[in-house]
């Protein structure tokens, strides 16, 4: 018998067809060639002419290209007779022409998708932007890859005083780096700090940095106007050093004059010329906060007078910017700076450090970080939620693409015939799904585009969201590449998950089948059905995920709302008063400051004011150890002086002893009033009232032994996420350095409005040189719990779209399942089932959903909210109220979706549901 | 050349009605259909196998038919191929077509059937 398997295959060599499909094809042939060779025999022929009739059989035609051509054509025109054949990319305009058309076509369907698609895809662009001008921008000069940070690698034992937002190092060991480094070019200084723009009367604050000469060199910055800071305006001592100002200082302060060069400007009293202006993108190297107004280091004493960190070696106040010579990377130049560090610590050793403190100095390294993203608190504060903000908000897409899937897919079920004959008139599957495919295209490109219109509106709104009093946050929002790829990414996933699926479902289903069908099924495609059902339990559980992380953060912000902090937070009034510039000699300050108080509290509609140096809350203090009997206590108590009357003002108990009051003087016992907590930690067990202590201070500072006169509720001190810490305060009057500045607390029933008015009148009644801010208490407080708000309210907003979104999801299945099973339930109504059993029937298959989708979100709600501990007041991640809550109230909510269709289906006509049929 | 060209287009579009219109009632495997093609005909329409089954695989990708391999006892594995729902309209549309091509033929050229 010849072998008719290798004749075939001799004759498909080169055809390129799938091996499996080869071997069908060889097998079909070979077969036939067979059949007839053996007819050939029983006609009469010979073997030999048998087996050439045969070989004749495959003749004439090139059989390889011929089945290469049936084999391969991937996408065959839709259009029945036209020229087949071509590569994929062929007709996609052809494509997006007909879905622009079908979309068009269907208003209600289009702007649904577009919408949701936009809100998801938005509130993504807009969080993403924030991060990546919190995270990803770099500072906008030359090369600022080449910028590092140098300062102590691990400096958590560090004393003495620090002033301003980075204050990394101090003057000492700053001008030591620049002496000793080799792997900068430079290294310049900056600090931080706020430049009263008034004299007298209420302030008004510049913000302001100063700077040390090499810093525009570093940065390689032009000025748009005059000149910037050189070495020589910085220098020691300097009198009447020039300012360099902002473009935004430029517009807002001087109204954009183009002659603002040689202008005057006082800064906390001080006159100033204005050299330069810098370019409009320069924010500074304070990413969220742009700088008003730069002036040289060497400033600092003439500003800060008495409080000057300039010549202080305990004074922490500078942060550093250097750029990389050319070669050197910031590895190399930390070991450079290693080796140096040991040398420069033993040169600027705090004098007033005790031998210990000076031992955890001496082992100080130094080191170089990253500077091309600069330097920010608003990132450290803000990165973590911000991250959380996106991961919800990504949710919330998914969670819209699930229903827009669903959506897809209802849709595909209504265009199953015409997919079908479009298959039996030769459509290929792959060509039909990208012109399904290119429906969600189009959406998604639509929803991109609206989303990143509605970003640009949402990421300010966001921005200033994060405004505190005085201290409104500038980033620069742009759409640079990564926001525009972020976008696009997203839109793309997007568009595959809802698009895709549906796409290859659709389908999927053999044509004859649908067409054989004549109108809907009698019973549904289980499948079908089951994909759709899998698509809601997902949306249910990331709904829940969200619901519970959004309950989370609105429990941890109520549970700080509501906290007691000790005190009676509502209703206060911060009057900061400060007379550095009156000049008043150290003794007769308390008096002066006595004076004022006084003023104040005669004012009418004053309840109650009192002073202190330490505000509650405000972030500020002051601590130490204290010293008991000879013994130094272990942890440090938190310290702060107030006046008579304090804690009447605060609404702080008294609980034992007696409040300061007039015989508390400079030349009295030195008394002090304890909290319970101090107490507890310091003499416990033991009646306090009439024991002493004194403060461990250093550096020569005479140690007094101290009376305690009095015990007060504990109180929070300065954070209100922090527990109650041990407190001791002491009399104002006894200060034996009292400063030229005060913080008083008024208490009124007066309007905000009205009280500041009358406090300003009583001050300027004192002196009008003494400068004054205000600021409400309840103010403070609430900037101080911006990310708790920001956290709630976004992760409500996202929680509440993710649940309207999952119900509409819900109620599109179950309306759908109840239409297409409209048939059955006209059966069983015709059978004689009640209206109640059809509800039930039809609720409890939505409910049994909703059940799973509740035990899988649970899950994955429990593994996924311990990455929000650290964001949480007061509750555990896995508090199981919350999950109790959100479950009972989706479910509810999942409920009341469901029982619309299936009164529907209980009200169906049996007659008239069969009679469709 | 050029009515070899002709005949072997006429042949390949009236193969595909053949075809469809023989497995009309019942599935039939490749063998059998061009042996019924060739006997019906009595012998005027033949197809080679080199040509005959690209012809039935295109067929088959456009959804028309539906091929199946059937191993019956005693016999060798074959591939039967039945109309699918689409081959059905399909073939209703073609003979439509055909007959109509078939009479505006008559109607020019004025030959008829003996």
């Amino acid at each position: 018998m010849p072998d008719f398997h290798e004749m075939v295959r001799a004759r498909l060599r080169d055809a390129g067809i799938s091996p499996l499909r080869e071997v069908e094809i060889i097998d079909e042939m070979a077969q036939d060639l067979r059949d007839r060779y053996d007819s050939f025999l029983s006609n009469g022929l010979t073997e030999t002419e048998a087996l050439a009739a045969v070989a004749s059989e495959l003749q004439d035609v090139d059989l390889a290209r011929e089945i290469r051509q049936v084999e391969n054509r991937w996408a065959e025109s839709t259009v029945l007779g036209s020229a087949a054949g071509g590569h994929f990319g062929q007709g996609i305009w052809h494509d997006l022409r007909y879905a622009l058309r079908l979309l068009r076509l269907n208003p209600v369907f289009t702007v649904i998708c577009v919408v949701s698609l936009a809100l998801g895809i938005g509130a993504n662009t807009a969080i993403f932007q924030l991060l990546d001008a919190v995270r990803m921008q770099s500072l906008p000069v030359n090369h600022p890859e080449e910028l590092g940070i140098v300062r102590i690698q691990d400096r958590s034992k560090a004393s003495g005083s620090f002033t301003g937002r980075y204050s990394n190092l101090t003057s000492g060991i700053w001008k030591q780096i620049r002496q000793r480094q080799q792997g900068f070019t430079d290294v310049a200084a900056w600090g931080t700090g706020n430049f009263n723009l008034n004299s007298g009367g209420v302030a008004e604050y510049a913000r302001g940095i100063w700077v040390s000469g090499q810093f525009f060199d570093v940065l390689q910055m032009q000025p748009l106007m005059g000149r910037l800071i050189s070495p020589a305006d910085d220098v020691k001592g300097c009198a009447a050093p020039g300012a360099v100002i902002s473009y935004s200082f430029w517009e807002r302060y001087f109204g954009g004059d183009p002659r603002v060069v040689g202008r005057q400007l006082t800064l906390e009293g001080h006159p100033f010329e204005v050299i330069g202006v810098t370019p409009p993108n320069f924010y500074g190297i304070d990413v969220g906060l742009s700088y008003d107004v730069a002036i040289p280091l060497c400033s600092e004493p003439m500003m800060q007078g008495e409080s000057s960190l300039y010549d202080v070696s305990w004074g922490w106040w500078l942060g550093t910017l250097g750029r990389l010579k050319p070669g050197w990377t910031l590895e190399r130049a930390t070991a450079q700076l290693e080796a140096i560090s040991p040398g420069i610590m033993q040169d600027t050793v705090p004098t007033v450090y005790d031998a210990g403190g000076v031992k955890d100095y001496l082992k100080y390294r130094l080191g170089a970080y990253p500077g091309a993203n600069g330097f920010s608190r608003l990132r450290t504060e803000y990165e973590s939620p911000l991250w959380i903000l996106l991961a919800l908000a990504g949710l919330v897409l998914l969670i819209a693409c699930v229903n827009l899937a669903n959506l897809m897919l209802a849709r595909a079920s209504q265009r199953e015939r015409e997919i079908a004959v479009r298959l039996a008139l030769g459509a290929s599957r792959p060509r039909l799904i990208r012109q399904l495919l290119m429906e969600s295209v189009v959406l998604a490109i639509a929803g991109g585009a609206t989303g990143i219109a509605l970003a640009s509106f949402l990421s300010p709104f966001l921005m200033h969201f994060l405004d505190t009093e005085g201290k409104p946050v500038y980033l620069p929002l742009t759409h640079d590449w990564r926001v525009l790829g972020f976008t696009t990414l997203v839109a793309a996933i997007t568009c595959l998950i809802f698009g895709l699926a549906p796409a290859i479902r659709a389908t999927k289903a053999s044509p004859s089948s649908i067409l054989n069908s004549a109108g809907r099924s009698m019973t549904l495609s289980r499948e079908g059905l089951g994909f759709r059902s899998v698509l809601v339990i997902v949306q249910v559980s990331l709904s829940l995920v969200l619901v519970v992380g959004a309950l989370l953060f609105v429990q941890s912000l109520r549970n700080l709302v509501t906290l007691d902090p000790g005190f009676q937070r509502h209703g206060m009034l911060i009057v900061d008063a400060d007379f550095t510039r009156l000049k008043i000699p150290m003794e007769r300050r308390v008096a002066f400051r006595e004076e004022l108080l006084d003023r104040i509290r005669s004012q009418q509609g004053v309840t109650s004011a009192s002073e202190t140096n330490v505000v509650p809350l405000s972030g500020w203090g002051w601590n130490n150890r204290v010293i008991v009997g000879g013994v130094v206590s272990q942890g440090h108590m938190d310290m702060m002086r107030v006046s008579s009357g304090y804690f009447r003002t605060m609404g702080t108990s008294l609980l034992r002893g007696r409040d300061f009051d007039s015989h508390d003087t400079a030349q009295s016992q030195k008394v002090a009033i304890v909290n319970e907590e101090f107490v507890r930690q310091v003499l416990p067990g033991t009646d306090p009232i009439g024991k002493t202590f004194q403060i461990n201070s250093y550096g020569g500072v005479p140690r007094f032994e101290i009376e305690i006169v009095g015990v007060v509720a504990d109180s929070k001190y300065r954070d209100l996420r922090e527990k109650f810490e041990p407190t001791a305060f002491y009399p104002q009057a006894q200060d034996a350095e009292p400063d030229p500045s005060t913080s008083i607390l008024v208490r009124s029933d007066l309007d905000f409005g009205v009280l500041i008015n009358e406090v300003k009148n009583a001050i300027a009644a004192v002196n009008p040189g003494v400068d004054i801010r205000f600021e409400s208490y309840d103010g403070m407080i609430n900037d101080q719990l911006l990310r708790e708000r920001l956290l709630a309210a976004l992760s409500g907003l996202f929680a509440a779209l993710a649940v309207v979104l999952a119900i509409i999801g819900l109620y599109g299945l179950m309306a759908y399942t109840v239409e297409r099973r409209s048939n059955e339930i006209g059966i069983r109504v015709a059978l004689g089932a009640v209206p109640a059993q059809i509800v039930k029937m039809v609720l409890s298959q939505g409910l049994r959903l909703v059940g799973i989708g509740l035990i899988v979100g649970s899950a994955v709600a429990v593994l996924t909210t311990r990455w929000v501990s650290s964001l949480l007041y007061g509750l555990k991640p896995h508090d199981p109220a919350c999950l109790i809550v959100a479950a009972a109230g989706l479910a509810t909510i999942a409920t009341l979706a469901s029982i619309i269709p299936a009164r529907q289906a209980a009200r169906l006509d049996p007659m008239e549901a069969l009679r469709e049929q | 050349m050029t009515t070899s060209m002709f005949d072997r287009e006429l042949k390949k579009g009236s193969a595909e009605l053949l075809i469809l219109s023989l497995l009309e009632g019942r599935s039939r495997h490749g063998y059998e259909i061009s042996q019924l093609i060739e006997q019906r005909s009595e012998g005027t329409l033949k197809f080679n196998v080199a040509s005959f089954y690209p012809l039935l695989y295109r067929l088959e990708k456009r959804g028309w038919i539906e091929g199946q391999w059937v191993e019956k006892a005693g016999q060798r594995r074959r591939r039967y191929y039945k109309l699918t729902a689409g081959g059905r309209s399909m073939l209703k549309q073609h003979r439509r077509t055909w007959q109509e091509f078939v009479a505006a033929m008559q109607r020019i050229t004025g030959v008829r059937h003996a």
